[in-house]
């Protein structure tokens, strides 16, 4: 996936991922990337990828599938439905649970009375963990974990990664809902500045080398605002192409 | 009922005779046994049990328990994970035990798997089996005819056999088909209906109607268990001259308007009838095509016949005033016939 055809599908353009049929982030599949491409009802995204997971076993294929929710997603029936038949199955099958506190502008207090959002998991007999969802490290390393027991025939796992979502729903809302102290205390923990530090402090980067990168990645993202914004539109006679296979 | 359906009667005493239940039985093993892709899935289809219409009875000693693949109770999830499995490259065909149940997986259905080629261009091949219809006495929530709803959705395909034959044919183009279909098969014709089904690969292309009886004073368009009832009734007006042409859809979607506009320019006078309810069902939108598209040639109005606006209720003097059958078919085509 490229940045250019990223912002293609945010802006509606031809050349984006879903040829301007789909919007901002949803619909960017790719199957030769290995990516299947979401609904807005997110938590259909938890059956749809436990099938990819049972199509991998039934042709002993050594492949995982893998799938993102937020805490949003922990309250509906597919959650619930999908995780049983993951574990009964033994499915090479792993899920992230992205706890970032809201569903849209609900807290997850008023979400739940089961705040272990791990342990929703693990009633239907998945392997869990709660992590840290900020420190890239430590999720690096329980995702690969989890990846590996399931490709070795271990079983589902679910992971839930405790963040904060620091913007609104979308970039209509503004999040007044949120406290500003809560906000504030987690921009200490932002991922970037944590790893950024810890780099340094490691000694594996220093902090010139760092800024020259994050510079780079400016000027790639500056260089594909530029390129994309000039793509042509979809031509509407075009419509209906590609409704059927 | 044994009935030749077309055929010719050389055709049927060379072939074999088949219910429908049992041609559908073998189009799903033929299609295993051809592909490796093909799978069933859904609830209690799995083991010596072979689902609650025992459709899938024998599979799993043939094909093993993971290609006959029993699930929980859970019909949102378990079609959402044959949209995942269908992009994996496999063939899933979905066991919904009663098509009343299919509400539960509406989801998974109408917002993924249907969008799904328009929006990024990944094929999802599966095929819901959804057992439908009533007229057996089977309550509100063993007896629908939910087929508008899935009409009236973008990127399915849906089709309604109403013979052995067709069922059979119809299925294996099903599960060919790159796109989601979904099959309502009429519980009323398991084992009521027997007729010559072709041995091998016989395949009935998902689209085109076809013509059941000819007559040129009337057509009576139908699907699924209307076609019989429509049959019975074009016999006993046929008694007092009365000749209707009867236009079996087979396929809901993509309608086949072409074969319904022919019917109604050349008769002039139409009934569509199903066991749905008749608001907003397939009907209403065979009624506003003809009158669109064939206004001039009509010589009196489209009659509409289908289910009450109501559930589908139990106790049999209900159900019966509830659906149409072929004495209110009857009734309706000689009022037409005489407008």
């Amino acid at each position: 996936m490229t940045p250019e055809r990223i912002l293609g599908n945010m802006l509606g353009k031809a050349g984006g991922v879903s040829r301007g049929r789909d919007a901002n982030l949803h619909g960017m599949g790719d199957l030769d990337l290995g990516i299947i491409g979401f609904v807005s009802h997110i938590p259909q995204s938890l059956p749809t990828t436990l099938g990819a997971a049972m199509a991998f076993k039934m042709r002993s294929e050594a492949r995982v599938a893998v799938t993102f929710v937020g805490d949003g997603s922990t309250t509906a029936g597919a959650f619930h439905e999908t995780l049983n038949m993951a574990a009964l199955w033994n499915a090479p099958y792993v899920l992230i649970i992205e706890n970032n506190q809201y569903a849209y502008s609900t807290p997850l207090r008023q979400q739940t009375a089961v705040e272990d959002l791990a342990s929703k998991a693990e009633v239907h007999g998945v392997a869990t963990r709660t992590i840290d969802g900020n420190d890239i490290e430590g999720v690096r390393t329980a995702v690969s974990e989890a990846v590996e027991r399931a490709r070795s025939g271990g079983g589902p796992s679910a992971i839930e990664t405790i963040t904060m979502r620091m913007r609104g729903h979308a970039v209509h809302d503004g999040a007044e809902y949120v406290p500003q102290n809560l906000l504030a205390e987690w921009e200490e923990r932002d991922p970037l500045v944590v790893f950024r530090r810890r780099l340094i402090e490691r000694g594996d980067a220093s902090s010139k080398e760092l800024d020259m990168i994050d510079a780079e990645c400016r000027a790639i993202i500056d260089g594909v605002v530029a390129e994309v914004q000039g793509w042509p539109m979809p031509d509407p006679s075009t419509l209906a192409d590609g409704l059927y296979a | 009922m044994s009935e030749n359906f077309g055929f010719s009667r050389s055709e049927v005493s060379s072939g074999r005779e088949l219910t429908y239940l049992e041609a559908i039985a073998e189009a799903i093993a033929y299609e295993m046994e051809r592909d490796d892709r093909v799978l069933v899935l859904g609830e209690d289809v799995g083991g010596s049990f072979g689902g609650a219409f025992k459709v899938t009875k024998g599979l799993a000693d043939r094909f093993g328990d993971e290609r006959v693949l029993n699930t929980p109770i859970a019909e949102l999830s378990f079609t959402g994970m044959a949209t995942g499995m269908a992009l994996m490259g496999m063939r899933p065909i979905v066991e919904m035990q009663f098509a009343d149940f299919i509400s539960t997986a509406f989801d998974s259905i109408v917002q993924f798997a249907a969008t799904n080629h328009y929006r990024w261009g990944a094929a999802v091949p599966w095929v819901i089996r959804a057992p439908s219809d009533g007229g057996i006495r089977s309550g509100p929530f063993h007896s629908q005819n939910p087929e508008a709803w899935f009409v009236h959705t973008p990127g399915l395909k849906v089709v309604a056999p109403s013979t052995p034959s067709d069922a059979k044919g119809l299925l294996l183009a099903a599960i060919r088909d790159d796109n989601p279909v979904i099959y309502f098969e009429a519980k009323p014709l398991y084992r009521s209906v027997r007729g010559y089904v072709p041995d091998g690969d016989h395949v009935v292309p998902i689209g085109p109607a076809v013509i059941r009886r000819e007559g040129s004073d009337l057509t009576i368009i139908v699907y699924g268990t209307m076609v019989h009832e429509a049959l019975e009734a074009a016999a006993a007006l046929s008694v007092d001259g009365i000749e209707a042409t009867v236009v079996d859809l087979r396929t809901l979607k993509p309608l086949d308007e072409e074969a319904v506009l022919e019917a109604a320019r050349r008769t002039g006078k139409v009934i569509v009838c199903h066991a749905a309810n008749r608001m907003l069902g397939v009907g209403a939108e065979v009624a506003s095509l003809i009158a669109e598209e064939a206004f001039d040639h009509l010589d009196g109005p489209v009659v509409r016949l289908g289910g009450a606006d109501t559930p589908v209720p139990f106790s049999p003097p209900l159900e019966d005033a509830y659906r149409p059958n072929a004495a209110t078919i009857e009734a309706a085509a000689r009022r037409l016939a005489a407008y």
